[in-house]
């Protein structure tokens, strides 16, 4: 032993169903102890992928190996992972402590181990003494947590989680984002979470793969995913974006200038972008990257008008129609000055060119 | 007013069911009863006692027969269960779609032939002469014609097959509502098919395991026709014995007695076997 295995090591990873590939030579490596996130829209594969890490569709190619050890036709009850399924899948036959002893009653442990271990486990998620009381008699946020313990008390080198937070309300899901996180920690077991949710996925992982049409599009930590996004997809998909499909008209070095399809001109600092004169591109422009200002000076400066206000608390913003018409969605910033903006007040949007992404168009 | 109307409302609606409760199930037992504990003393003379179940006790004929029936009934029972869990679960688990509904399609179609012309395909099939006999000796397999029916195996066969149908529909329904997730949370958790089945799937089919039985039990006792023309003369089923009171020999008042003495068996044997699956009849009937 002497460098250590990551804990799940996937190469080449593909399953195909019939004609259509879900999963297509998909490689990733998990350091022991992270929390790693497979992000992607619904039908994009992820759950596939999360399925045959478990052992309950073996791939088509590839190899999947968990502590260096390959998983490739051994059957999900001899796999060293455990699952926290969609809807928790909690056994509504058993009390918790039976449901949470489920696993070590399959492994033979004696009896009076199984009690203390179950005990012990219960405490380190926040809920001791609860193993005699029926799963509908406890809330949704803490069969989340006896979900885990019962996939905990097993020891799993890795924990597969399957949008556990779905099913909850707004305020109970932002609460368990930060105790999944911390339960993480507390563990320190490495955790593959899969979602479609960016949030959840931005907030609680180490590393965050985004995965499109059976690919992963790009894997990083959630700060690269976010302010350095490596292709359209991923722009577009995590966090909000304005998309502005335009022409590029010149390349000086790193600074390309584009015209909009409607005709207004703006500066982009992108390096290594592999764009030419006459491409079609797709520039991504985050909100809160956007100034509203009054002065007209400097680059990517123009004139719009307010189109709407977007009321939502913290998150206000507003939408800005420039003079050829362009829509821009601009963050609010809440400290006040913006208070009195409304629908047709003149204002002047100005952004930085370093702050804009920008791809070759899809087809072009 | 309003509240006058809709009491009315209320007892009309709930008159078919209370007319069907008194007039077909409660008045018959209380003229049953009554006829039960009135002995015969002579021409037209009657006389109130319990001398009709001294007698069914008396005679070792009457409750080795009652015991016979009720021990055949369980027996066919457990068979059924055994038969029908695998067939429900197929069903219910490992198919999907049109396949599904086929196949409980096929389950099906047998019971849309009356019970006595079906009784009466056994008889050809099981016959001294009939198709298995002369197919086993065409096929030399047999010296002489094999006679297979009128006997115990024949009766067990013809109970089973005639209430296989009451076993796999409500456990079709409770299996149906048994999340895929939780099987494979048992993998998933290291277990192993067997104790999946022992600790996931039977608790939760427990409600349709038993209504099922409760129904095919009550079937079995209750049942006529089939032990009668599979069994034959022989066949000693505690309804054959009733209905020997009843019809041939015209002793109504022994007949009588013996009704309410499977129905107290019938009501036990439920009991008893709900008391043993801890679980209440109202939850398995309200369940399927």
């Amino acid at each position: 032993m002497s460098v250590p295995h990551p804990d799940l090591v996937c190469s080449d990873l593909t399953k195909d169903f019939d004609a259509f590939r879900a999963v297509d030579h998909v490689s990733f490596e998990v350091p022991q102890g992270s929390f790693f996130s497979i992000l992607g829209p619904s039908g994009c594969g992820k759950t596939t992928l999360l399925r045959m890490i478990a052992g309950f569709q073996s791939p088509t190619s590839g190899d999947l190996r968990i502590k260096g050890k390959s998983m490739i036709g051994v059957p999900p009850n001899k796999r060293p992972v455990s699952m926290v399924f969609q809807h928790l899948a909690l056994f509504p036959t058993m009390n918790i402590g039976d449901n949470v002893g489920f696993g070590l009653r399959q492994r033979g442990v004696a009896k009076s181990e199984i009690k203390t271990r179950v005990a012990e486990v219960l405490e380190r998620v926040g809920l001791p003494g609860v193993s005699a009381r029926r799963i509908d008699q406890i809330s949704g946020g803490q069969k989340q947590r006896v979900a885990i313990a019962r996939c905990m008390v097993l020891e799993p080198d890795v924990l597969l989680l399957d949008e556990p937070l779905g099913a909850l309300d707004l305020k109970l899901r932002e609460h368990m984002k930060v105790e999944l996180k911390s339960l993480q920690a507390a563990f320190n077991t490495t955790f593959v979470y899969i979602t479609h949710d960016q949030s959840e996925a931005l907030m609680m992982s180490d590393n965050i793969a985004v995965m499109n049409n059976g690919q992963f599009e790009q894997i990083g930590t959630p700060h690269d995913v976010y302010h350095a996004p490596s292709s359209a997809f991923v722009a577009g998909f995590v966090g909000d974006a304005n998309k502005i499909n335009a022409k590029v008209s010149a390349v000086n070095g790193a600074v390309l200038t584009l015209i909009s399809d409607r005709g207004s001109e703006m500066k982009i600092d992108a390096p290594a972008n592999g764009l030419s004169v006459g491409q079609s591109a797709q520039v991504f422009l985050r909100p809160e990257a956007i100034e509203l200002g009054g002065a007209d000076d400097g680059v990517n400066v123009s004139r719009g008008e307010v189109d709407s206000v977007l009321f939502n608390g913290a998150n206000s913003s507003v939408t800005v129609k420039d003079q050829t018409g362009d829509f821009l969605k601009v963050a609010l910033p809440q400290t006040g000055r913006f208070a009195n903006l409304r629908k047709g007040d003149s204002v002047f949007t100005r952004w930085d060119p370093k702050q804009a992404r920008c791809y070759p168009a899809p087809g072009a | 007013m309003a509240s006058d109307t809709s009491r009315l409302g209320f007892y009309l609606l709930l008159a078919p069911i209370l007319l069907w409760l008194v007039i077909l199930i409660i008045l018959p037992h209380i003229g049953l009863f009554i006829v039960s504990i009135s002995e015969k003393i002579g021409p037209r003379e009657y006389e109130t006692g319990f001398d009709n179940y001294a007698a069914f006790f008396g005679e070792p004929l009457y409750w080795r027969t009652f015991a016979r029936t009720a021990i055949m009934s369980i027996l066919a029972t457990v068979l059924t269960l055994i038969l029908g869990f695998p067939i429900a679960y197929y069903i219910a688990k490992l198919t999907r779609g049109r396949t599904k509904t086929t196949l409980f399609l096929m389950c099906m179609i047998p019971f849309w032939v009356s019970e006595l012309v079906r009784t009466f395909g056994w008889m050809i099939l099981l016959r001294e002469t009939g198709v298995i006999s002369n197919a086993l000796q065409y096929l030399g397999l047999v010296d002489g014609p094999v006679e297979m029916l009128y006997n115990d195996a024949a009766i067990m066969m013809g109970l089973v097959y005639t209430s296989i149908l009451f076993m796999v529909v409500p456990l079709v329904t409770t299996l149906d509502s048994l999340d895929d997730s939780l099987i494979e949370a048992g993998y998933d958790l290291g277990g192993t098919s067997t104790s999946i089945m022992r600790e996931i799937v039977i608790p939760h089919a427990m409600p349709g395991i038993v209504s099922g039985c409760i129904v095919v039990f009550m079937l079995s006792l209750g049942n006529y026709l089939t032990p009668i023309l599979l069994g034959g003369k022989d066949s000693l089923w505690f309804t054959g014995m009733i209905y020997t009171q009843f019809i041939t020999r015209f002793n109504w008042e022994l007949g009588s007695a013996f009704g309410f003495l499977l129905l107290a068996l019938s009501s036990l044997v439920v009991f008893a076997g709900l008391k043993l699956s801890r679980q209440s009849l109202i939850e398995t009937m309200g369940r399927t």
